[in-house]
């Protein structure tokens, strides 16, 4: 479909240097513009009225008071727009304002426009709602057994089932008990991961505006403009030709804003009636409460190996506490079990995985979605297997790498596999020989490893059309435009098409403009999230780029009289490659180009392969075009007195195909491993019980309660580039989102091993999880360094590509 | 009634809180400009700078002190203008991220966070540059753990700090470049 994208290093001037982002300096000027940024002619404000119960039948509604106040333009229940919504297809089951049941505190009932906020923030005081309480699920094992003699949380779709499923997978994959049967080791363990929340420092924020005729403008801070489109339409029964999404920049996103929230249909709802513009700004506690972050997994892991050091068979059971809606809860359920076969080669493989409602904010993706809980238990589960055969943790990895160009046992493709140059540089660059087992008692150091997608072969709603579009064109003042549908969200997905333009067609980056945000105006791409974006908008960059470029090839090959193929482009210049002394400015070249072909512009586009996948029910989940591989160690100081555990470093190896701009790819891995140090150590999105005072209420909706690692929280971070070139990628890219994030926590998990001799199996690591697991290990007799591993040492990974290396 | 009259009066009357009642004007010095608004009297610095003034700069991202994307240099220190009622910014000069940049272009920390990528979503950046900024009017020389210090009320989600000590670092030793330079010179 594309021409060769792995070009040699010596064949590209721009990319893999690093380089400037295009909105670099409109972000540290203040210049940038963000959706709260807007204000609009005769802009109302509007706010949203949430339930203070966690599970309550909707008895009324009396918004009559509210209507009377003066500056209130519209006020709306949830019978002002009665259609589901939901970011999967076959899982739509909220509605924008809660029609007769509400299911979490916060669930939204109704909401107004006003002509500023405290007006707002007043009429909602006037809306008078009588509900009637319900018992409420807060407990996910409590949901399972629920025998409907209390409602569920969602009707069953079958009689008699339990509604407080959403979803249960089971999959097997080679024999899993004959397997573990005839393993000479065997370790099993229980783990808890305990619930997190992306955190934005941009709260989610949307402006509605209805022209009065069938035309519908919302601006909103999402990191999937075409899917809010699509629902936009849908719920609000608008022909989709006439709804348009602006996304300006987006102030973090991390999955918090990868589907339709409530605010984005009320806004539109709102403007609808008011006939005003309406702009709706969650407060931090909104923000809390949107939630959609990462699932609290209660999972246990039974792993088999042969003594010498290979895995045998892992058997898994997990339990997904979903909240109260689906979110992306269905995909979800898959992936915590689908994306643990590599990088480790695994005979056979039992996953049993349920995802309950429960009366709570719903659980959604955070990245590293549905991944980064099983592998800190897997992870752990490896470290432990090692020490019970004898070998270093590292050469346990290295004998079950699963290697390149193979499949796993559960049937997805790998191409590119860089994880043995991952697993070489971090143990090199931290000293791993001289510090496993034997530093002090309270230091130690731990690894982990881990794969990611890069992105999905299959869209969240079934097509065949291109998953990435871009459109791009070129003018008389050299300049080239390039409109991108795709979602910048700090990632850097505007600088990265600006770089492949610049690259193929030979200008400076400063002639290249980024138009995008806009549904009017730019093709499809399916948004930021499955860390696709790279992968899929970069190719079709390339492939909008090239046709350019071979335009602007043939023209100039024609004037000059030389092969077309002899024509560079580079450096803001045309040349002929046998002397480059024969040149024209770009410019010049593009002019000659447009009088040979008219008007210059091209469409690039990327499909993903539709036919690489296992062939059982959910084996298209988790198949992507290529894998990432990561690993990390981590060394830490435990102080076995307080419990307070102290991250030092984290080493972070992370195979990018190959990094465009290494200074964005470094961003991605030290943000990654930054957050999932936060995770690790300090940050727990729980809920109170009934006995702790209310139940279902945030225990800490605030960025001073919620801790999130400061300046002086976050460790030392070192990242180690490993590039493999893929043989899809563009230029051999693959993600760097969110690969890098998962194997910190078990790798800090199993630094605390190192260290203390406790293995530690809930999150967080906080002071009162750790003091109680060494009061354990002191009762047991167990704290204390572990011992030195006496099996055979030996090395058997033979790296082959690359390895670049930066500290920061 | 001018604002310091309003406020005795409330005091006087035994209120805690001055009610939001008629809007007040106030005196600004913001990046050197002076403005006078209207505003009610229970807005923020942050609410004057981002709505009346246009400064949207500044960034809320949770209107109560926690996070630091509303950070401005108030008198030459950094302040949580979230949680500055704007009459106590009368009097004084305000610099916002806005007025970082001068006529020889941008301020040698912006130029610094834009070449070591130290802004990715951007959102948290002018906090970040208003609290640097002041850190780099106070020495031009500052360790990796002073950086770390005077960032500590600044909450980053993208970046994991590394590449904004980076980029400060790299800033303040343009200072001292320069500060060598104009040195030498004279």
């Amino acid at each position: 479909m594309i021409t060769d994208k792995r070009k040699s290093k010596s064949d590209l001037t721009l990319i893999g240097t690093p380089m400037r982002k295009i909105e670099g300096l409109d972000k540290s000027t203040g210049r940038a513009v963000y959706t709260d940024d807007i204000v609009l002619p005769g802009m109302l404000h509007g706010k949203i009225l949430r339930s203070p119960y966690p599970h309550a039948r909707i008895v009324s509604i009396d918004v009559s008071e509210a209507k009377k106040l003066e500056g209130v333009h519209a006020v709306i229940t949830g019978e002002d727009i009665p259609t589901k919504y939901g970011i999967i297809p076959w899982t739509a089951d909220e509605y924008p304002l809660c029609t007769n049941r509400v299911r979490y505190i916060g669930d939204g009932v109704a909401a107004v426009a006003a002509v500023d906020e405290d007006r707002a923030i007043r009429a909602l005081e006037l809306i008078q709602v009588e509900y009637g309480e319900l018992p409420a699920f807060l407990d996910p094992y409590e949901a399972l057994a629920a025998d409907g003699s209390t409602p569920y949380v969602h009707e069953p779709r079958k009689e008699g089932g339990n509604g407080n499923v959403t979803k249960q997978v089971q999959l097997e994959f080679g024999e899993v008990d004959e397997l573990m049967a005839g393993s000479d080791v065997i370790v099993e363990g229980q783990y808890f991961f305990e619930g997190s929340t992306h955190t934005p420092i941009e709260p989610h924020c949307a402006i509605g505006l209805w022209d009065g005729v069938g035309k519908l403008t919302v601006w909103s801070a999402t990191q999937v403009p075409h899917y809010l489109h699509r629902e936009l339409a849908r719920v609000l029964e608008l022909d989709p030709a006439r709804v348009r999404v602006l996304q300006p920049l987006v102030g973090g996103a991390f999955g918090g804003k990868s589907e339709p929230f409530d605010l984005e249909f009320c806004v539109a709802k709102l403007s609808m009636l008011a006939a005003r513009p309406v702009k709706i700004l969650y407060t931090r506690e909104e923000v809390f409460y949107a939630h959609r972050g990462r699932h609290p997994f209660h999972m246990k892991y039974q792993m088999g190996s042969t003594k010498e050091g290979k895995l045998t068979s892992v058997n898994a059971e997990i339990l997904l506490d979903g909240g109260a809606y689906a979110s992306f809860g269905l995909v979800t359920t898959y992936y915590a079990g689908q994306l643990l076969c590599a990088p480790y080669s695994m005979p056979a493989y039992r996953f049993d995985s349920t995802r309950l409602y429960t009366n709570k904010p719903a659980c959604g993706p955070k990245r590293g979605h549905g991944s980064v809980q099983p592998r800190f238990a897997f992870e752990i589960q490896i470290d432990k297997l090692s020490e019970k055969v004898g070998l270093d943790p590292f050469e346990f990895r290295r004998r079950n790498f699963i290697g390149s160009n193979t499949r796993t046992v559960n049937e997805m493709r790998v191409t590119s596999n860089g994880f043995l140059e991952c697993l070489q540089s971090v143990e090199r660059a931290s000293r791993w020989r001289r510090k496993f087992r034997r530093l002090p008692f309270g230091r130690g150091v731990g690894v982990a490893g881990s794969t990611y997608i890069s992105g999905t072969n299959y869209p969240i709603y079934p097509n065949e059309m291109p998953q990435s579009g871009v459109q791009m064109q070129v003018d008389r003042s050299g300049r080239v435009s390039v409109f991108s549908g795709a979602s910048e969200i700090g990632q850097g997905c505007d600088s990265m098409v600006a770089y492949i333009a610049a690259e193929e067609l030979g200008v400076p980056l400063e002639y290249v403009r980024v138009l995008r945000g806009d549904t009017d105006f730019t093709p499809v791409d399916l948004g930021a999230y499955s860390s696709r974006v790279t992968f899929m908008l970069g190719n079709a960059a390339i492939d909008a780029a090239t046709k350019l470029r071979e335009m602007v090839q043939k023209a100039v090959a024609g004037e000059w009289e030389v092969e077309v193929s002899e024509v560079l482009l580079a450096g803001g210049m045309a040349m002929w490659a046998p002397d480059t002394e024969r040149q024209m400015p770009i410019r010049e070249a593009f002019n000659l180009a447009e009088s040979a072909f008219g008007t210059l512009g091209a469409t690039g586009w990327y499909n993903t392969p539709k036919d690489i996948h296992g062939e059982y029910r959910g084996g298209t989940i988790g198949a992507s075009p290529a894998y990432s591989f990561t690993a990390h160690v981590a060394e830490v100081e435990v102080d076995v007195e307080t419990g307070v555990v102290e991250v030092e470093k984290i080493w972070i190896a992370h195979d990018c195909g190959r990094a465009l701009n290494p200074v964005l790819v470094e961003g991605q891995m030290e943000g990654s491993a930054y957050m999932g140090f936060g995770e690790a150590l300090m940050e727990e999105q729980i809920f109170k019980s009934a006995e702790q005072g209310r139940a279902g209420l945030h225990n800490a909706p605030s960025l001073l309660d919620y801790r999130i690692p400061t300046s002086l929280d976050t460790p030392e971070l070192e990242s180690l580039i490993v590039e493999s070139i893929d043989p899809e990628g563009p230029y051999g890219a693959k993600e760097a989102g969110e690969g890098p994030l998962p194997p910190s926590i078990p790798a800090i998990a199993n630094a605390i091993y190192d260290a203390i001799g406790v293995r530690v199996d809930r999150l967080p690591f906080s002071p009162p999880n750790m003091w109680r697991a060494i009061e354990e290990a002191r009762e047991a007799g167990t704290l204390g360094t572990p011992p030195v591993p006496d099996g055979p040492q030996v090395t058997t990974g033979k790296p082959q590509t690359k390895t670049a290396s930066s500290r920061s | 009634m001018s604002l310091s009259d309003t406020v005795a009066a409330a005091r006087l009357g035994g209120h805690l809180f001055v009610m939001p009642a008629a809007t007040q004007i106030v005196r600004l010095n913001v990046n050197g400009d002076l403005k006078e608004i209207g505003v009610p009297m229970h807005f923020t610095l942050l609410e004057a700078l981002r709505y009346e003034l246009g400064l949207t700069g500044s960034k809320q991202g949770c209107d109560k002190g926690d996070c630091g994307a509303c950070t401005v240099i108030l008198d030459g220190r950094p302040t949580l203008s979230c949680i500055t009622p704007v009459c106590e910014a009368e009097g004084h000069s305000v610099m916002t991220v806005e007025g970082l940049a001068d006529t020889d272009g941008p301020h040698p920390l912006q130029d610094a966070f834009d070449l070591h990528g130290a802004a990715q979503c951007g959102f948290c950046t002018p906090g970040i540059l208003c609290s640097a900024a002041a850190l780099l009017e106070h020495t031009i020389s500052p360790s990796r753990k002073e950086i770390k210090e005077a960032l500590a009320g600044n909450l980053c989600r993208c970046t994991g700090y590394s590449k904004i000590y980076d980029a400060v670092m790299s800033a303040a030793q343009r200072l001292q470049v320069e500060a060598h330079l104009d040195g030498s010179s004279e």
